[in-house]
């Protein structure tokens, strides 16, 4: 009986310790300059390859892709805006992201511990479903073996595999940074990853400093003092800059953008033209 | 034995029902996606030991501090160094994939003498001892034939030791031709000479100001150091400061500005002087720091009216006004100079009158405002010892001209060195040096350049890559590049403190390649005499030591030396008079109806280093489209021309002609278009070559006859569908 009691004990200690944790994003679109250098940071942290034509943009890997978008009015009155899009991490309803629920090899999850969508390339055998399921475009398929110059897979990292021709992939939030910082926390005695010690490629190298990146369950974390999301609201944010991609789809998705611009928050979802931005009707699942 | 249907039919149909049932076809099917994805060349890096080295990007001029992450002694990322006060973390995307330059296929990878005709691509690896050699003998033969002033040196924007040494063997050696790229350094000159009459450079306290207004500054196209520019405008937003971006054409910078002012083409001065105008007539003026300001105002009130200014620049007559309000009572406003990345000089007039108005809002060496300081001068070498022949060679007029004209604003006027060289005059140039420059793709006019060099007989270049310059040479002596040596990195870049980093060695050298301050320093000791003598260091690390004495010590510590208490040079502006010229763009208006102008973009590379694979990979399909470049245009124009989005078009200008594809952007001037610096690389490799024009084929320099630079922000040009 004290057993039971001390292991129920225990149990409950390692959920306190371990908190349900759902990392995302807060892109800041209108301090984003469109410079590209969040496409850059995440190549060279992810190994992405690259080759001599990259303009047939289909398929073209970038896992993490900067748009342009614009207000189409006409010289001078018009505007532009750019917007950072890498995997939008969906959690849709208790887990069901439309890319996890369609793989038939379990090449992709959706993690409980982390809300990292992942993608297990030696898994994937091709099918690309999950492109097909992918309402953000944010995955990607190999048609060609990767090669890289001669000399030039020097500056591989060994963190990150080298994907091969006939898989699918995508951005990770680069988790292989936060099983290091994991590791490193578990190292020192720590109980959890802090903030500053799991940050993604993206995040780190914006030199605008437009991408805040953290837990957006943790209420110390910049990202969810930015975003305020309201679990009882499907995790739609309480802040009135704050917008996330085709919200109405019920993808949940944890990367949200802000923009003081209407026409910007407009741009993220298929309004009719008498529903007004930010207000849409509630996913049904 | 006779097999009948029956048993036929048992036996396949059993046998594939058994196999079936067997793991046989799982077990296949799952070795075919092993086999079929493990395939040997699919690379596996291996693991090791990782650790940080802090160091110095010196791709472009910024300066910022970056940590590269080592495996062993594999460099896998860059990342920007955190603390430091330049970045403070962030990074560009150039200086993120720069392990792309140190381990890529476009590195010279040994010296090199030509064996085929120029341009031809054959090559013969010699040793550096012979490098040396064929150069020093080369230079002593022109020499001793008296005809020292004869070669040429032409060295990249950056400032500190390396170029220093090559001034100073061409010192020793007697030849006043050593000369530099264009760059925002370059273009600043005539700002301190011409209208604070001093020597110096600007410093733009911009995280301080509290209104900015940027007439055409490509504040986040890559104008001054980037990185810092970025987090400025960051800091700007979150204070909510107005940044006016004054711009023909919506460029980033102008997106994410608080308001776009759309003008004409090369009226900035028009509106710049109009701007004064109503301040000084509302009497919101602060300073009397300028000189003749009685004389300059009167003639200002009556011949820059709000409606007349409006009436050149496009710009209603309420905005200018309002503009001059905004400017006028804001505590601490400043006024950027220099279009998109700022390295093409601008007219005096332009200057002038930018200047004119920071000096009229009292900003000059105030918090917040524009600064004329002094150049950082830790570089301080004895006096060259010249003999007969280098005193005579020194005492030859400059090929370029510059310091000679009745102006003098600049130290050097590289665009003239096609047109003198074609043209045979002042004299026949025999001997090229090239270090960290690629002239024939960068300057201007790049047909007329190429051809000027392919009358020079010899030509070195000690560039680290298969650039156009290096494939015109005659001999290859490449240089290490950043990651690979020791080297000082003076940041000017709009900084107001001064500012030196250090660039260290963060892996040995990848190929059989010399630092170039090295180099230098042997090439002068085997030429002998006083040449010898005014080198007295052993190697280049003795000389960067002694050069940075007391400094070497926090350098190799915190990799940067900084200075807040900063000379200022002069306070009191003289602006040009009133009637100064304009410069206009060449062409002419009824057969070329159209203006071309060109612009910056942060994503490709425009100087002597090129855009990386990674770079060109972020590059939008309306820019490069296979071998394409566009040209952006008015869907207005396009309708007016019958050219549609992707359409093939030929552009000509005076100055040549491209095929080049249409994409429609409502975000400029009707009757203006645009094309992005950069692009039409003839050599590197597949991933940066024969993609889009290089607009400096079309394009020429302008000078201005007021200061002798190249003022060039256009020209004229026509379209026709192909």
């Amino acid at each position: 009986m004290k057993e039971q009691q001390h292991e129920a004990h225990v149990k409950g200690e390692q959920k306190q310790d371990r908190p349900v944790m759902r990392f995302g994003m807060a892109i800041d679109l209108d301090k984003c300059t469109g410079c590209g250098s969040c496409m850059v940071a995440c190549m060279s942290e992810n190994n992405v390859s690259f080759r001599e034509d990259e303009s047939n943009k289909q398929d073209s890997i970038t896992w993490i892709r900067v748009y342009e978008l614009t207000n189409g009015k006409s010289y001078p009155d018009t505007e532009v805006c750019y917007l950072p899009r890498p995997c939008q991490h969906c959690e849709g309803h208790d887990g069901h992201s439309p890319c996890v629920s369609v793989c038939p090899a379990t090449a992709t999850d959706y993690s409980r511990e982390t809300g990292i969508v992942s993608q297990i390339y030696t898994r994937c055998f091709g099918c690309r479903y999950c492109m097909a399921a992918c309402p953000y475009h944010a995955r990607y398929f190999n048609w060609w073996d990767p090669i890289w110059p001669e000399g030039m897979e020097k500056y591989l990292s060994p963190n990150v595999s080298p994907r091969m021709r006939g898989v699918v992939e995508k951005c990770s939030f680069c988790f292989h940074r936060y099983q290091s910082a994991k590791d490193k926390a578990y190292l020192n005695g720590e109980k959890r990853v802090a903030e500053e010690a799991y940050q993604t490629a993206c995040t780190q190298a914006c030199p605008a400093g437009a991408i805040v990146f953290g837990d957006l369950n943790n209420p110390e974390h910049k990202v969810h003092k930015i975003v305020q999301p309201d679990p009882h609201n499907g995790n739609k944010s309480k802040n009135p800059r704050a917008f996330r991609l085709l919200e109405r789809l019920g993808t949940n998705t944890k990367v949200y953008y802000m923009s003081d611009r209407e026409w910007v928050r407009r741009a993220g979802d298929n309004y009719l033209a008498h529903e007004e931005t930010g207000k849409i009707s509630k996913p049904h699942h | 034995m006779k097999v009948d249907r029956r048993s036929f039919l048992s036996f396949v149909i059993g046998g594939a029902a058994g196999t079936a049932l067997s793991p046989l076809p799982w077990k296949l099917m799952d070795d075919s996606s092993i086999w079929s994805q493990m395939w040997p060349w699919t690379p596996v890096p291996p693991d090791g030991e990782v650790i940080y080295e802090d160091t110095t990007c010196s791709l472009c001029p910024g300066g910022c501090g970056i940590s590269v992450r080592k495996v062993d002694n594999r460099a896998i990322k860059i990342e920007g160094k955190k603390g430091h006060p330049i970045n403070d973390g962030g990074i560009c995307l150039l200086g993120l994939s720069g392990l792309q330059l140190l381990y890529g296929p476009t590195r010279i990878k040994s010296p090199m003498k030509r064996m085929g005709e120029r341009g031809e691509g054959k090559w013969q690896k010699i040793s550096w001892k012979e490098a040396a050699t064929i150069l020093s003998e080369k230079l002593g033969e022109i020499r001793n034939k008296g005809e020292a002033h004869t070669v040429a040196a032409i060295s990249g924007a950056g400032g500190g030791t390396v170029p220093a040494l090559l001034q100073r063997l061409l010192t020793a050696y007697g030849s006043p031709n050593f000369m530099r790229m264009p760059s925002q350094s370059s273009a600043e000159e005539p700002v301190l000479k011409g209208v604070f009459d001093e020597e110096g450079r600007l410093g733009y306290d911009l995280e301080n100001a509290d209104y900015i207004l940027s007439f055409g500054s490509g504040i986040l196209d890559g104008w001054g150091s980037p990185v810092r520019m970025f987090r400025a405008n960051s800091q700007w937003k979150d204070n909510k400061v107005p940044v006016i971006q004054i711009e023909t054409r919506l460029s980033n910078s102008a997106a994410q500005s608080s308001r776009w002012v759309a003008i004409n083409p090369g009226t900035e001065a028009d509106l710049a002087l109009g701007i004064a105008a109503v301040m000084i007539s509302k009497k919101m003026v602060r300073s009397g720091n300028i000189s003749g300001f009685r004389g300059w105002k009167r003639e200002l009130l009556a011949g820059y009216p709000a409606e007349k200014v409006s009436e050149t620049t496009g710009v209603p007559v309420d905005v200018i006004v309002e503009l001059a309000k905004g400017f006028g009572s804001a505590k601490r406003p400043l006024a950027l100079y220099g279009r998109g990345k700022g390295v093409t000089a601008g007219s005096l007039r332009e200057i002038s009158a930018i200047t004119a108005l920071n000096a009229l809002s009292g900003n000059i060496n105030e918090e917040g405002g524009l600064w004329a300081v002094s150049q950082a001068d830790y570089i301080r070498w004895p006096k060259v010892d010249t003999d007969k022949i280098a005193s005579a060679g020194l005492s030859q007029p400059r090929y370029d001209g510059a310091g000679e004209d009745s102006s003098g604003l600049a130290q050097s006027l590289i665009h003239r060195i096609a047109g003198n060289i074609n043209g045979e005059e002042p004299y026949q140039l025999q001997a090229l040096l090239v270090a960290g420059a690629n002239p024939c793709h960068d300057l201007p006019d790049s047909q007329g350049v190429n051809a000027a060099l392919s009358k020079i007989p010899f030509i070195v270049s000690f560039s680290s890559f298969n650039d156009e310059t290096a494939a015109m040479a005659d001999l290859l002596m490449p240089d290490h590049v950043y990651l690979e040596k020791y080297e000082d990195v003076p940041v000017c870049a709009g900084l107001v403190k001064q500012v030196v980093g250090l660039s260290k060695p963060v892996v040995s050298p990848q190929f059989n390649t010399h630092h170039l301050g090295e180099t230098l320093i042997t090439t002068a000791k085997m030429m002998g005499d006083t040449i010898a003598g005014a080198f007295p260091w052993e190697d280049y690390e003795t000389c960067l030591k002694e050069t940075l004495g007391n400094k070497w010590d926090s350098l190799m510590e915190t990799g940067v030396w900084e200075d807040s208490d900063v000379n200022t040079v002069a306070k009191k502006v003289k602006p040009a008079p009133l009637d100064t010229k304009i410069v206009t763009a060449e062409g002419d208006v009824n057969s070329f109806p159209l203006l071309l102008v060109p612009y910056d973009t942060i994503r490709i590379s425009s100087s002597y280093i090129g855009s990386t694979p990674f770079m060109v990979k972020t590059v939008a399909d309306t820019i490069i489209k296979g071998k394409d470049g566009f040209v952006e245009i008015n869907p207005q124009t396009a309708e007016a021309n019958g050219l549609k989005e992707g359409t093939i078009a030929t552009l000509t200008t005076p100055r040549g002609g491209a095929r080049v594809r249409i994409h429609l952007v409502h975000g400029i001037q009707p009757g203006v278009i645009a094309m992005v610096r950069g692009l039409g690389h003839t050599a590197y490799d597949g991933y940066l070559a024969d993609k889009g024009v290089n607009i400096n084929d079309l394009i020429g320099p302008v000078e201005d006859p007021s200061s002798g630079l190249d003022a060039a922000w256009g020209i004229r040009a026509k379209l026709d569908k192909a």
